[in-house]
């Protein structure tokens, strides 16, 4: 029986998904939306580039060919309809009809090929389309691609930033994708807006895309992005209004602030695909961090509770996998190892770890890569002090020295955060297998795990596109993974966006604002 | 000595710092653990090892230390300050574009804090034991004290957050980038405020402490004893005879903090956002992009060593005892 596994959606479908995001409200064409970034992008090409501050320009600038809402469900784009083999090996695109880049010349399946294969050769994500062998392309409207294995995460990695197209006759001009000179001057996509100026420092300055394929889109004339850095000069300008939104707000005593503000709108929707979670780390391979038992003691010691009420200020969700709890994936019946120091003590004794003279059974370091780290890694020094663990906290003078250090694996215990970028294939498989134990890679698999059921088990799943079944196979991998602790989870990112209550439709989808921002307007 | 021979002497004495400020700062940036492929992997939020295999050997970080460093310095030397691995842009260009913000900042408060700290020390060297001079001591001593960027960030709270009177940062409102140049310059002059006058209030407490006492020892000597008996009005004794000779220190000091300027331009710029050679040496230096951090190390140290030639030249000016020497 030949059953396709069809995900069509029609025009109509869009439209009235289109009138659903409104809610009673109709939307006003027109007006500058001005928000904030945190950094300068090192350019505004994201086939080329990951990352958040390339990410909120870049899917302004480049259309993908899918879209996600706030439910992870995959949205017509670019892509009209598309079309999963039931063996999992090809994948038929439809283009949407008319569509063209900023510079006016249409967008073809070429296009599609072409950006596909950029993005396997230079992302950073080698995962997102290494299974993708060919991309056919029979006529100028559909492009095929050939899988060499069932490829799960393919779907979010054609969506938001991940997978950007580019033109080829701008891109494929011969010189390196990396450097082009189209990467941050004269920027040609698709998307919503268009480039006005890109100024290193100060701000990204879009406007409306007149022949944008979406129709009546964007509301918005232009966005200004400014580049604030500094996250109290960004609470102060949201409250003074000078800004209108910004994302990937975290710092816990900002949020609670302006939550209290009536006149802004703090959520933290739009955030469960780039999936931050935040953890305790392990070296597994250490002398003492080594013994399972030592783990497990640590976790029973580490008060999650005190963390999320006294360091989060309840702004963050409680992790208690490396999957991030708004992810479908997410496993929450897994050992929780709920504050126990007398549970965490037994273990220790059991194990062996005799308390000396002074009361401590052993030493050891936490590290800590950037300064919003650092009260958590401080916090473990006197906690782990009550189950006979003397804890020294090893500041780092900045990124790349912790990422030295813990690449190569001189370490005991590390704070860390990682995202999950969407599937789990793509940001959260590289954290536990066992072929990821690279030296040198800051947030490969870092705490030299390996189990090999764990890897068997992202195997399948990896190759599955059955969502039940990756379903119970992700949860049985949450389950080892909780037991032998690698690293203990703790909490997922307090990422909100903040904008003001004149911003109707803010973004919520799972790509929060590093998606496109057609739909957003100003009351 | 004459004058030619001594700049040629100042010129040597400075191609020397910068052969020195290039090869200790390179050391010092490359020894460090870490580099700028692990800063852009962090800005990735993650790479595979190949990606990062390839970018160390793009940027030739897989070379040995001495290799990088004759490079480096081979293409420095023909006044090529080479490509940033960060912006993937020429770092000559990079600085030209932060360069006017930082000059603007730099010059501006340097002249409202000279121009101010020299009014204020004179009229408080005129009547020393007044309560305006105790104010202008306790107002210098608590500019010198407290940390620029407190300073700053209690400016921002008092007329951003509580006085909506200036804007919280940035340089100049995106909405103008099509308006006619005054409307862009009112515009800036509005964003230097706050910016200027936090960087100001450091030196400002120099300079003012700095004339009131050269002024209070050059009203004490023997010239303008003669210059009052000679019948002159106090006021012309002050400015044309006092004044003048008490500049000398002023001056002196003046140019040798231009350095420091630079360096407090750094923490006024980041809190102001304001888009600088200081917040582009800041990203730089986290980042680990060695030619950005390198060629901002390298201009600013020429800056300074003009400046001071310049600072001698204008010493010589003021002084005619300097010129015998």
């Amino acid at each position: 029986m030949k059953n396709m596994i069809t995900k069509m959606t029609s025009c109509a479908i869009t439209a009235a998904l289109l009138a659903t995001a409104v809610v009673g409200e109709e939307p006003k064409r027109g007006g500058t939306l001005t928000m904030a970034i945190q950094q300068t992008p090192r350019h505004l090409n994201p086939a080329v580039q990951s990352g958040t501050a390339t990410g909120q320009p870049g899917t302004q600038l480049f259309a993908s060919l899918l879209r996600y809402d706030e439910g992870w469900e995959p949205q017509p784009y670019l892509a009209r309809s598309w079309d999963v083999s039931e063996d999992g090996l090809t994948v038929t695109i439809k283009l949407v009809e008319g569509a063209t880049f900023h510079d006016g010349e249409p967008i073809t399946s070429a296009d599609v090929a072409f950006s596909i294969e950029t993005v396997k050769a230079n992302h950073p994500f080698k995962s997102m389309f290494a299974p993708v062998e060919t991309v056919e392309m029979p006529d100028a409207d559909t492009a095929i691609l050939k899988l060499s294995k069932p490829h799960p995460a393919l779907l979010l990695a054609m969506s938001s930033q991940l997978l950007a197209i580019i033109p080829k006759h701008v891109y494929g001009d011969g010189q390196d994708p990396k450097s082009h000179p189209a990467n941050s001057e004269g920027v040609v996509g698709s998307g919503p807006f268009k480039l006005v100026e890109f100024k290193r420092g100060e701000h990204v300055i879009l406007e409306r895309n007149e022949n944008y394929f979406m129709d009546g889109l964007p509301y918005l004339d232009r966005i200004v992005m400014r580049i604030l850095p500094d996250e109290s000069t960004r609470a102060i300008a949201l409250e003074s209004g000078e800004l209108q939104m910004s994302g990937f707000e975290s710092n816990p005593r900002n949020i609670v602030r302006l939550k209290k503000n009536q006149d802004l709108r703090v959520s933290s929707e739009g955030y469960a695909a780039i999936g931050p979670v935040n953890w305790l780390a392990f070296n597994t391979k250490g002398e003492i961090t080594g013994d399972p038992k030592v783990r497990q003691a640590i976790a029973y010691a580490v008060d999650r509770e005190f963390i999320n009420k006294a360091l989060n200020l309840g702004t963050a969700p409680t992790a208690l996998t490396g999957i991030h709890p708004g992810s479908p994936f997410y496993n929450d019946t897994v050992e929780a190892y709920n504050l126990d120091l007398e549970k965490a003590n037994a273990i220790l004794d059991e194990a062996g770890y005799a308390a000396g003279a002074n009361g401590n059974r052993f030493s050891l370091t936490v590290d800590y890569g950037w300064p919003a780290m650092k009260p958590y890694a401080e916090y473990l020094k006197p906690q782990l002090k009550k189950i006979g663990i003397d804890v020294a906290v090893r500041s780092s003078a900045d990124f790349p020295t912790w990422a030295k250090r813990i690449s190569t694996w001189d370490f005991d215990m590390t704070m860390d955060n990682v995202f999950n970028w969407g599937d789990p294939v793509i940001g959260v498989h590289r954290t536990y297998s066992s072929d990821n134990i690279k030296e040198g890679v800051i947030w490969s698999n870092t705490q030299q795990y390996s189990n090999a059921r764990v890897d068997e088990l992202m195997e399948i799943a990896g190759s599955t596109n059955d969502p039940e079944k990756r379903k119970a196979l992700y949860a049985e991998f949450q389950e080892i993974i909780a037991a032998e602790l690698p690293l203990y989870p703790l909490w997922a990112s307090p990422y909100h966006t903040v904008s003001s209550a004149s911003v109707g439709n803010a973004p919520d989808s799972v790509w929060g604002t590093s998606s496109p921002l057609d739909r957003v307007y100003l009351k | 000595m004459n004058f030619g021979k001594i700049l040629v002497k100042r010129i040597g004495y400075g191609l020397i710092l910068l052969v020195a400020v290039v090869v200790l700062n390179f050391t010092l940036i490359t020894i460090a653990p870490g580099d700028v492929a692990d800063s852009i992997a962090g800005d990735m939020g993650g790479a595979d090892a190949e990606v990062l295999a390839e970018i160390r050997i793009r940027y030739g970080l897989d070379q040995p230390f001495l290799v990088q460093l004759w490079r480096y310095a081979s293409s420095i030397a023909v006044l090529d300050l080479g490509h940033s691995y960060f912006y993937n842009e020429a770092v000559t260009s990079l600085i030209m574009q932060r360069l006017p913000a930082t000059l603007l900042l730099v010059f501006s408060s340097q002249i409202l804090a000279i121009t101010l700290g020299m009014l204020i020390g004179v009229m408080a060297a005129r009547k020393p034991n007044s309560f305006f001079n105790l104010v202008v001591t306790f107002l210098s001593l608590f500019g010198f004290a407290a940390p620029v960027f407190w300073t700053g960030i209690l400016l921002i709270i008092l007329f951003v957050s509580i006085f909506s009177v200036f804007p919280v940062g940035g340089m100049m409102s995106a909405s103008l980038i099509d308006a006619s140049w005054y409307e862009q310059w009112l515009n800036i002059a509005y964003h230097l405020v706050l910016p200027m006058v936090t960087l100001a209030s450091i030196y400002f407490a120099i300079y003012s402490r700095l004339t009131r006492a050269a002024m209070q020892e050059v009203m004490g000597s023997d010239y303008i004893r003669t210059a009052r008996a000679k019948g002159l009005s106090e006021t012309r004794v002050f400015y044309k005879h006092a004044l003048r000779n008490s500049l000398g220190p002023l001056v002196t000091v003046a140019g040798l903090q231009f350095s420091a300027v630079i360096s407090g331009a750094v923490v006024v710029e980041a809190v102001f956002s304001w888009p600088g050679l200081g917040t582009l040496a800041l990203q730089s230096i986290l980042a680990r992009d060695t030619p950005t951090i390198m060629g901002i190390l390298f201009f600013s140290s020429l800056v300074v060593i003009i400046v001071n030639i310049f600072t001698d030249l204008v010493l010589r000016a003021i002084d005619p005892r300097i010129r015998i020497d």
